[in-house]
């Protein structure tokens, strides 16, 4: 697992292009929130969620796919928004379309898929959401008082 | 790379304060404004969805008191902090976050009096009871509590009963009923004790007292520890839609903040009890030497005590940092060392030869120790708790809260000491 600073840091710069699996298009679902937060920052993302894909309905301005495979464009992050156990054939399917990191979200955790990961060469990450770590790290998330463990004479940014 | 560890002489410094985004400036910038601009309606619309981390209004967030609140979660080990305006405001933002009409708490009965009187008779007011116990008895703990109970109570070490209370024990009978430990930290100061090591899940600190150190400025803090399991079925207001927020589920959208953020989107923001930037500034000067003034405040403290023990017209001395004290062990386990010695904070208490009147005249003699309903402060400060802090409660309350008629609560200052045992000395000789 990738839960250093440092990585983190190299993380959010280097991989612009997410894909989140169980992307929801509800607008009070965690990943909603995630998905739209970054957009701010920037990041494309891109909707893997069959339910939505079958209508054909674009979540926050983007085409949903059904899944990683169909996905036309090079992913860099897969963001999974699902529970633990479904986890490893994602992983399989981030690693044959030649992503560079598996991120599995706060409160998942498949240490198997973290381990597939790894032996492929990706970083990986779990338990942890996109979303509060870039905050951390970027200088939002202390607006709320959480202990960002960021300790720094440089200005944020 | 593993992330270096700061310990907390650092953290007093740094923890939640990088030098200004916009200007570059080093101390922390004062952003004294009540509201905060909007780039946009969609902009709007994130930020009070919770989907944009900013600021909207200084009642439910500000820059300069989320410093404060970042540097007290980071000294206490905890993931989470949020301000308010006192520290009973902070502990009513955790016990009015946690509970509503029907729930009970169990308390420990050696509380400082404006939580006894917040448990007993304003939460009793609303349909909320608590049940008191003994400090130093975990079982009475565990017998304590309901099927209705969602919160246990206590403080780490008692004001003024100087009770030192074991902290893992009461967290296991707490976690074995799926209940948070909620431990009120304000007399040991985060830089002495981490409750959250000891398994409490909450903390609440008067800010008040040590971590702003000064007696300027009322404020206190909240950290909760990021590791309760909120999804335990018992607590539905942190796992399912909230009425008082837009139907947001606060444990599944925040996971080990969520509590911090239920406390201040749904209580903080409704109660209104919000520090002010100003405050929180002066709080955060007073944090800056927080290690090297609690390092003072236990030595002198614990000369004080030593000579209080040895003074003729001294019927006891209650110190947690001397060796007979009943719960000297547990200062050993819970308390940083301070020279060697178990820090045991700058608070203790006395009996005056001759019963509440010679205790009266002793305070009436001091010259320079003030006689002020305060602790914490780098003055000496000297009260007799039956007759003021505690004088709203009857005397069996006082008694269960460890007050006792004669006894003399002293917080000791960080003069030099000399001049604190001649002015203590002196003080004695007119009692008589």
């Amino acid at each position: 697992m990738n839960n250093d600073i440092s990585a983190l840091l190299r993380i959010l710069r280097d991989y612009r292009t997410i894909a989140i699996v169980g992307l929801s298009a509800e607008w009070s679902r965690p990943s909603f929130f995630v998905a739209k937060y970054l957009q701010g920052f920037g990041y494309r993302i891109i909707p893997v969620n069959p339910r939505y894909a079958a209508t054909g309905t674009p979540i926050l301005g983007e085409t949903c796919y059904a899944s990683l495979t169909e996905i036309p464009v090079p992913v860099d992050m897969v963001d999974v928004f699902r529970k633990a156990e479904d986890v490893l054939p994602i992983a399989r399917e981030a690693i044959s379309i030649g992503a560079k990191c598996l991120w599995q979200q706060l409160g998942v955790v498949n240490l198997e898929a973290d381990a597939l990961a790894r032996e492929a060469g990706l970083d990986s990450v779990f338990n942890r959401c996109v979303k509060i770590e870039h905050a951390r790290l970027k200088g939002g998330l202390n607006w709320a008082g959480i202990n960002t463990g960021v300790i720094s004479a440089k200005r944020q940014g | 790379m593993m992330d270096h560890i700061y310990r907390p002489e650092t953290l007093t410094i740094h923890a939640g304060q990088i030098p200004d985004k916009a200007t570059g400036a080093r101390a922390l910038p004062i952003y004294q404004t009540t509201s905060f601009v909007f780039d946009s309606a969609d902009h709007a619309a994130s930020l009070f969805n919770l989907q944009t981390f900013g600021n909207v209004y200084s009642r439910l967030s500000n820059p300069t008191v989320a410093a404060l609140e970042e540097r007290v979660a980071a000294l206490e080990g905890g993931r989470a902090g949020l301000a308010s305006a006192s520290g009973m405001a902070s502990e009513a933002m955790v016990l009015m976050t946690l509970l509503q009409q029907g729930d009970h708490v169990v308390a420990a009965g050696a509380l400082y009096g404006g939580s006894v009187s917040l448990l007993a008779v304003n939460l009793a007011k609303m349909g909320i009871t608590t049940t008191f116990v003994d400090a130093r008895k975990p079982e009475a703990f565990a017998a304590a509590i309901q099927p209705s109970t969602r919160a246990v109570f206590a403080e780490s070490l008692g004001n003024p009963s100087l009770t030192v209370m074991d902290i893992a024990a009461v967290a296991d009978v707490a976690h074995a009923h799926g209940l948070p430990l909620v431990i009120d930290n304000t007399v040991p100061s985060p830089f002495l004790c981490n409750p959250i090591q000891f398994g409490a899940d909450i903390v609440v600190h008067s800010a008040t007292k040590y971590l702003a150190g000064h007696g300027t400025t009322l404020g206190g803090v909240i950290v909760e520890s990021g590791k309760f399991p909120w999804g335990n079925g018992k607590f539905p207001g942190m796992t399912e839609p909230s009425a008082g927020y837009h139907g947001v589920k606060f444990f599944e959208t925040f996971g080990d903040f969520a509590f911090c953020m239920r406390a201040r989107m749904e209580t903080l923001r409704v109660y209104g009890a919000a520090l002010s930037p100003m405050a929180a500034w002066q709080i955060l000067q007073g944090t800056e030497t927080l290690h090297v003034r609690m390092e003072r405040h236990c030595s002198n403290a614990r000369k004080v005590a030593e000579f209080l023990k040895n003074h003729k017209r001294v019927a006891w001395v209650n110190y947690p940092g001397l060796a007979e004290h009943p719960d000297h062990a547990l200062v050993q386990k819970q308390m940083r060392q301070v020279d060697g010695e178990p820090g045991a904070s700058g608070l203790l208490a006395f009996g005056v030869k001759g019963g509440l009147q010679a205790g009266v005249r002793f305070i009436e003699a001091a010259q320079f120790m003030s006689h002020l309903a305060n602790i914490g402060d780098t003055r000496t400060l000297i009260i007799h708790p039956a007759s003021t802090t505690h004088r709203q409660l009857d005397e069996a309350q006082q008694v269960a809260a460890g007050v006792l008629p004669d006894m003399v609560r002293m917080s000791v200052g960080i003069e030099h000491i000399d001049d604190i045992l001649w002015d203590i000395d002196q003080a004695l000789e007119r009692s008589a």
